[in-house]
Parts: C-alpha cells; structure tokens; sequence
C-alpha cells in the first residue's frame, strides 16, 4: 500500500527526521544572517523603504513574483485545483500575465516618472489627499488580513504534516519575518524573497515530477481523474481538465462560472488591479534602478507565472487522480475546510482542500526531501509574509503616518516608524489568522478582499493615469462608491443567498465566480461613478498633472539596446507562450 | 547590484541550494544503502539521491560565481 500515507488517520502525517531539522533550523538561520547583514543597508528612508531604488530587473522580478507566491498561494490555489479542476490555472494565466506585462510595458513608466513611494502616494499626486486616505487606509487593513491568511496557511502545513502546535509555528515564524523586515527594510525583504523563490521550487517541483510519472504523464492524469470522479459522481468529470471548453455555460464546469466572468472579472479587472495596482508587488518593481529594469522586472515576473502551475495546480489534479484512503482504498475525498476542522471531521480524520499539497509532499518525500518541501512552504509563507508587512509598513509610514499623523516627520523618524510598524504589522495580522478558518478554503477569502480593494483601485489609477479630465472629487468618490459597492454586495449575498443570481447572474455560481462578478460590478460603477462626478466637478490644470498622466508625461524612450534586452521583445515572448497554453489546455 | 557590501543575493542562494542538496544527497546515500522499514510512494526512483545532486551541483556553481571574493575583484575592477 502506500506507507507514507498510512498515518492519515493519526494526528501527523510524518515525522521529522534529524536531517530535515537540519534543513529547517539552516533555513532559518540563513534568513535571520541576511537581514543582520543589510542592516547596516538600511539607514535612510529611500533605504529602508524602497530598497535604495537600485535592484536590478532579475532581483527585482523575482521578489516581485515571489512576494505573490507566498504559502497561501502553494495551499490555497493546490486547494482550489483539487476543488474547480484545471479551472484555478485561469488565476497564473489569464488572470496574471496580460496584467504584468500591462503593468511592464504602460503603466510602469508612470509610476516611474512621478518616483512615488506607493500606489496611494501615487492617488495623492493625481487626486489629493481624499482619495489617498481611502486607498491608504484599505489597503493597510487589507494587507494585515492577508497576512494572518499567510499565517493560517502556514498553522495548517504544519498541523498536518507535523502536528506541531499552531501557536507556536505561528510565533516563530512571524517573529523571524518580523526580525530580517525590521533590520534591513525592503532589501532585505527583497533578499530573502529572491532565496524563498528557488527554495519554492527546490522544494515543490518533485511533486509534479513524480506525480506524472506515478499517473502515467498527462493523459494518464486526465483518464484517472475522469475514471475517479465519475465513480465519486461528481457532475461534468470532463469539466476538470479543461481550461476553456466549459467555459459557456454556467452549469458546465464546477466552479459555476462562464467566460463572462473570466475573462472580464478575472481578466480585466481583478487581475489588472492586483498586478498594477496592489503595492504589495508594485513595491518591488518601484525598486529596480532604472525605468528598463522597471520594465524588465514585470516581464520576468510573467515568465514565471506561467510555470507556477506546475508546482501549485498539477499537484491539486494529482490529489484528485491518486490520493486514496490507506485503509478502505476507496478514493479519498477532500472536503471544505470548515468540514474538516469541525469536532466530527478531526475524528473522521478529515483533510481540507488546502491539505492537499502536504498530502502529496508527504506521498512522495522521505526524509531529506520532505525537509526541503516544508522549508518550501515555510519559505512560501514568510515571503507571503514579509512582501504584506513591508508594504504595510511603507503606505502605513508615508501615506497615514507622514501624511495625516505627523506631517513634518524627519527621514529618521519615519525610518523608525518604519521599524516600529513592521512589529506592529506582524503582531495585529497575528489575530487575523483565525479569521480566515471560516472560509471555505483560503483563496475564497482572499479574492473576496481583493473584490472590495483592488477592483474599484483600478478603475481609480487607470483613469488617473489615462484620463486628464478626471477630477479629485471624481476619483475620491469613484473609489468610495465602488469599494461600497462590493461590500454591499458580499453582505446582500450572505443575507440573502438567492441574491447570487443578480450579482453572478446563476445560481449555481460558487464563491470564486461570485468574487469576479462581484469585482467586474463595482469596477464599473467605481469608473461610472468617477466619470460622472469628474464631469460635474473642476479639472485640475494641466500643469499640476504634469508626469503623471498620459500625454502630460514625457515618457523616456528605451535606450538603444540590443533585441534580446527590450522589454518590448520580452513582452512578445512571453504573450505568445501565453496563447499557446490556452491553447494546449484548451 | 550593489547588494550593501561584497555579499550577493546569488550568493547566498548558492550557498542555500548548495547545503541543502549535499544533505539530501548524502541522505538519499545512507537510504540506498540502508532502506527504511517504511518507504514513500516511487521510493525506486531514490528521488533524493538525483535531486540532491541536481540542487548541491547548482548551489555550488552560484556559490562560486558569486563567492564573495569574486564580487570585491568585480567591485574593485568597476570602481
């Protein structure tokens, strides 16, 4: 049978041997000496927040990338495969790379030009200090739930693969990421994020591998899978491996959404506001040193986006295709994490979706290896942790801090703030951590947030940066109106469920469909509304939008480099790649 | 990059990998050598002997490109 798989039923799934001790205390060791290392790195404001402007396009593109890929991202979206199928890669394809090479090749310029500190900093210059506030203040809240779903994520990894204490994995690990953010700021934030992107992979890409070899590769994946779930009678069993073919009717996948949704919510709102909008990722590319590394960086990002599929959706398929109950050998079924965490599911022995990608660490990693699998997901949670608490940190210090609280704030004090506020970011996320265990897996609860913040976000920065005639009034209110919008609407839908038929146009919509219609409404009505207003109300003089909005922003052209060094070529590469997945897994 | 000093992050990614795969490796050793009671999924494959070697292998050639003594000459050949 499978022996590693045999303690399901017990209370861990493995246990540590010394050797991967040894490779987790290292690990640990290692993150700790880099940010004692830059400490002396970080002196001035321009330091300690942006990382001294000077990374190059590689360093900045992988931590641009990496502080996206945190533990929640391996969990939630391995969870969600084993939940919607095939469908989850639409977030690391459609729902990613026409946003980072958006961001690279239109939007980066501006940022660039106008040398903003942050995304809200960058509505100060536009809009004023209204639309700033709203930004600043949500995104700050935003990004201290984000990081307690990054805690939570990491509690379970090490509940069930370990059975340590959650309490304790969650003090350790959220003390050392506050330990190496406060000493070196972003760079050494930036650092670790870079060593946490190939620790990821060095960790994760066994299971794909020997999950393909152990499922007879792709088509034996696809046949095991439909063979599986129509034995489980689980409806559209097809529907799993297929990217956009059941895409035309509500009913026939299982995510219950239709190509409206995708390609619209997901596509062009959700995934544009992320990726351009959400300071947590654009912080990084701020900090390339000049405007082609700036460029460069989002591009890079997108070339390994692409590939994050095969260490995060492949194994959830592979959960599906060959994980089954050691004793009964009936197919083992994972279930909402709710389920699993009740009192009747922890005595069935139940795993959540988000378990299945220790499941299948544990399936195939002895010892050695399986160290390096939970330093992975370690690693995944801290640069998920590190990239929330150093944004916070810069948007809490310039854009509340020096800007509402103490506005002649020295250099010196706000770099202090900034060291204060990385403690303070890690000690209020700790208490969100529990929050997220009512959802029914992570990435559910994560695109909610993103619905009510980063969707009417981009209505407001693409207008500004596009449109000269949008007014101060007008964004402030768009803002406000779509960010209303869409809590107004999550709460409509939990008062009264049958409501989802208005606002995902089916009832058979599940949550993540409900988050993209939700996010495609109140990006609407945030730009309906901030065009309305902008024209009721006074434009701010041409010269006052001077850098910072299109065809007032004298936009450098790209030095005279080779092909191969364009980020517009680069931009074309990976476009069509892009195209030729869709493609293949059509 | 000026990374604050002669330390370049592919250093310490080098050195990270490279630690890393030679413990893996020389585990994947021990167990070709002495298998456990209780064996993982593919355990013929000895994953951790090829992948511990594919890892030491890249961890030791970033840990020498970048080695700190190679970035001073670097530093000091620009300056």
């Amino acid at each position: 049978m499978i022996p590693a798989l045999l303690v399901l039923s017990s209370s861990t799934l493995v246990h540590l041997s010394p050797v991967d001790l040894v490779i987790i205390v290292f690990y640990f060791a290692l993150v700790l000496a880099i940010g004692l290392y830059l400490k002396g790195q970080a002196n001035t404001g321009e330091d300690f927040f942006m990382a001294g402007r000077e990374m190059t396009a590689w360093v900045a593109g992988l931590a641009f990338l990496s502080a996206n890929l945190g533990s929640l991202e391996l969990m939630g979206w391995a969870g969600n495969s084993y939940k919607y199928g095939i469908l989850a890669a639409h977030w690391y394809w459609i729902g990613a790379i026409p946003a980072m090479l958006f961001l690279a090749l239109v939007m980066m310029p501006f940022y660039h030009i106008c040398k903003t500190h942050s995304v809200p900093g960058y509505l100060k210059l536009r809009y004023g200090q209204g639309a700033q506030a709203i930004s600043s203040v949500s995104f700050a809240f935003m990004t201290v739930l984000m990081s307690g779903i990054n805690m939570y994520a990491m509690a379970v990894v090490m509940r069930v693969v370990l059975g340590w204490d959650i309490n304790f994995s969650i003090l350790v690990s959220s003390l050392t990421v506050a330990a190496y953010v406060a000493l070196g700021g972003l760079r050494s934030a930036i650092f670790n994020e870079v060593l946490q992107f190939f620790l990821i992979w060095a960790g994760a890409l066994l299971i794909p591998i020997l999950g393909l070899i152990e499922a007879g590769g792709w088509s034996g994946l696809q046949a095991k899978i439909l063979q599986n779930l129509t034995e489980l009678n689980v409806p559209n069993p097809g529907s799993y491996t297929h990217l956009w073919s059941t895409l035309g009717n509500f009913s026939d996948n299982p995510m219950g959404i239709n190509w409206v949704g995708i390609v619209f919510g997901l596509g062009a709102v959700i995934s544009m506001g992320y990726w351009t909008t959400d300071f947590l990722v654009v912080q990084r590319v701020l900090s390339a040193k000049d405007l082609r590394s700036a460029k460069l960086a989002p591009i890079i990002g997108a070339a390994f986006k692409m590939m994050v599929p095969l260490i995060v959706i492949l194994p959830g398929l592979l959960g599906i295709a060959l994980l089954r109950d050691p004793h009964t050998g009936n197919l083992l079924r994972l279930v909402p994490a709710n389920v699993a965490w009740s009192a009747e599911g922890q005595a069935q022995g139940l795993h959540g979706y988000d378990e299945v990608l220790p499941l299948m660490l544990a399936r195939y990693c002895g010892p050695g290896l399986l160290g390096l699998g939970i330093t992975a997901l370690i690693a995944g949670f801290m640069s998920g942790m590190a990239g929330n608490v150093s944004a916070f940190t810069t948007v809490w210090t310039y854009d509340i801090y020096a800007t509402l609280i103490n506005k002649n704030a020295s250099d010196d004090a706000k770099v202090r703030m900034g060291r204060w506020c990385t403690v303070l970011g890690v000690i209020v996320s700790i208490g969100t951590a529990y929050l997220v265990m009512r959802a029914q897996s992570i990435m559910d609860y994560v695109q909610a947030l993103f619905s009510f913040f980063i969707a009417p976000l981009f209505g407001t920065v693409i207008l500004g940066m596009l449109w000269k005639r949008a007014t101060p009034a007008g964004g402030w209110a768009g803002l406000l109106a779509g960010t209303l919008s869409s809590i107004g609407m999550y709460t409509w839908v939990k008062v009264d469920p049958s409501a989802v038929r208005y606002v995902a146009l089916s009832m058979q919509a599940q949550d993540q469909a409900q988050n993209m219609f939700r996010a495609l409404w109140c990006c609407l009505i945030c730009v309906i509304v901030t065009v309305v207003v902008s024209y009721m109300t006074r434009p701010k003089p041409d010269s006052e939008l001077k850098d910072l909005v299109y065809g007032l922003a004298p936009i450098p052209k790209d030095e005279h480099v080779s092909m191969f060094h364009s980020p517009a070529f680069w931009g074309v590469v990976v476009a069509i790649v892009f195209v030729i997945l869709q493609i293949i897994f059509w | 990059m000026k990374s604050g000093g002669s330390l370049s992050i592919w250093f310490f990614t080098g050195l990270c990998l490279g630690v890393n795969g030679a413990l893996i490796f020389a585990r994947g050793i021990y167990e070709a050598i002495y298998p456990p009671a209780e064996k993982v999924v593919l355990y013929d494959l000895h994953a951790n002997i090829w992948w511990g070697a594919v890892l030491l292998v890249l961890g030791t050639i970033y840990a020498l490109r970048f080695s700190p003594a190679r970035e001073r000459a670097r530093n000091a050949g620009k300056s």
